[in-house]
């Protein structure tokens, strides 16, 4: 597989086919493990790392649940590469950052990622359409457990895996699931309810800045702790909470609709000529009018275009993408006129 | 890792921000992102939690000892730990028990794992294997003469075992 065949691909994750996939984007499971008394990637010098990259390479080559999968070396890719795959969710910023002895390993369906010499040695994810976190679950145990004979992992019968921060040790793993939660936004209540998350021990956080001046209306909520409870308690804690939201949200469209439904639906359809219309538009523009155009398809306002193509078309537009797509650099105002561009035929009817 | 603004204090705030069209992570201490945000507080339970990693106070008989404390796999010093955030190797877990099982505590409101093991191809409901680990760290403990941390580990035995 090479990078620019993702570009004409939608992830499995992004297709909308999960449960709950209105409300709920995504679910992701991550697994940080470490090889045992190795330094950790930060504490490592160069031979430790590259030693790293080379065993879990070979490891992975070894694996029959990860026979499908591409590694693409950080150092093998340019800027606009890295970005790419940060902007498709497949790496995160961090392993961008120095790209030496890195390297990070996709599937074609790109529901794994696993990423080396990151913060930990190996951070694993598995991510699934809607709500969905025990099946990301299910697949992602297999392949650790797979991974765990081929490799050493840093583990202590009391601590469990080792991690070089403290605050992933114990199962090493993370749940996160992605939200559109434009009623809550548009209700004022956003806020109250993000407060009261962090006050369960849970995470929040904008998926495009923060709180109330999230852009999009997307926020991810993830567990806090990882140790003093089995992955499947942790899942079903996420799942509780998860519900509680999609409920919350489900109550606000619902109080929209009876009290403000002419406003709103005149929102949805500006959004939606904007998009249809504009031939320069900046990302954050286009993705404030996709959330509310997303709502109305969610209420039926908007009855021709699927999800999916709004979910694809959040990732399309940004950056790095629409410099895939031209396959060459374009600056700011460029990517805003190819932006526009892009839109207007994704979204002609 | 240190504050992406003042560069001075440990940076547990992490968040992502879009400016002119950039994707932008921005690693900040919790006095910058009070500055930088009025509104952050609440959103961050996390930043909470991490700042325990600063303000953890050892216990002050050992305070000698753990400033002169270092993993002997990795060499890292558990003032680096208190300076960065991050541990060096696995080792340096085990060197630093006693200041760790605290703050793990203290983060993650339990220090016991429960859950999967490389050992096992099964998720780990299986309190006799989590035992015989258990036990075998014990040996250890009072070979190496650690016995402080063998009777952590002895009352876990007979937490687990009370529980069977
Ligand atoms: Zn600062
Ligand atoms: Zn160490």
């Amino acid at each position: 597989m090479q990078l620019a065949d993702l570009v004409n691909r939608t992830s499995e994750w992004l297709k909308s086919t999960g449960p709950n996939s209105d409300i709920v984007i995504s679910s992701r499971i991550r697994l940080a493990r470490n090889l045992d008394k190795v330094p950790f990637p930060h504490w490592a010098n160069k031979k430790q790392s590259e030693n790293v990259l080379l065993s879990v390479e070979e490891a992975v080559a070894k694996t029959a649940e990860l026979k499908n999968t591409t590694t693409f070396r950080l150092m093998d890719l340019d800027s606009i590469d890295k970005q790419f795959l940060i902007e498709r969710h497949m790496m995160s910023l961090e392993l961008a950052q120095k790209s030496d002895h890195k390297a990070v390993v996709i599937d074609e369906e790109e529901t794994i990622a696993i990423m080396i010499n990151e913060e930990d040695h190996i951070r694993m994810q598995v991510m699934q359409s809607g709500l969905n976190l025990f099946e990301a679950w299910n697949i992602i145990n297999k392949i650790d457990s797979a991974l765990s004979k081929e490799l050493s992992f840093a583990f202590l019968a009391d601590l469990g895996y080792l991690t070089a921060c403290p605050t992933n040790a114990g199962t090493g793993m993370r749940g996160s699931v992605m939200l559109h939660l434009p009623a809550l936004v548009m209700t004022n209540q956003i806020n109250r309810v993000l407060a009261a998350i962090a006050k369960l021990s849970f995470n929040t956080r904008g998926l495009y800045g923060e709180g109330t001046q999230a852009h999009g209306n997307f926020f991810q909520v993830s567990n806090q702790v990882s140790l003093g409870h089995s992955e499947e308690e942790i899942i079903e804690n996420i799942n509780g909470l998860i519900r509680q939201i999609v409920e919350q949200e489900n109550q606000a469209r619902q109080a929209l609709l009876s009290e403000n439904r002419l406003l709103l639906e005149d929102r949805v359809n500006r959004s939606f000529a904007l998009l249809k219309s504009a031939h320069i538009i900046s990302s954050q523009e286009t993705i404030d009018l996709l959330s509310m155009v997303r709502l109305g398809c969610d209420l039926e306002m908007i009855k021709n275009i699927g999800r999916k193509t709004l979910n694809e078309l959040f990732i399309l537009i940004q950056p790095a993408h629409l410099q895939k797509i031209e396959n060459k650099k374009l600056s700011s105002n460029e990517r805003d006129f190819k932006r526009a561009e892009l839109i207007r035929k994704k979204l002609a009817i | 890792m240190l504050c992406d603004i003042c560069a001075k204090n440990p940076a547990t705030v992490h968040l992502t921000e879009i400016i002119d069209d950039q994707m932008n992570e921005l690693h900040l201490c919790e006095e910058c992102a009070h500055q930088k945000s009025a509104q952050m507080e609440q959103q961050f339970g996390l930043s909470d939690l991490l700042a325990g990693l600063t303000e953890f106070e050892k216990p002050n008989a050992k305070k000698e000892v753990a400033v002169s404390l270092k993993c002997p796999n990795c060499g890292l010093g558990y003032t680096d730990f208190k300076k960065i955030g991050r541990l060096g190797c696995s080792e340096c877990y085990t060197t630093f028990k006693r200041y760790l099982a605290p703050l793990l505590k203290k983060i993650h409101g339990s220090n016991l794992h429960v859950g999967k093991s490389p050992f096992k191809v099964a998720v780990s409901t299986d309190k006799k294997m989590d035992l015989e680990s258990l036990r075998s760290e014990l040996q250890r403990a009072v070979e190496m003469e650690e016995f402080e941390e063998a009777a952590r580990i002895r009352d876990q035995i007979r937490r687990l075992e009370k529980k069977e």
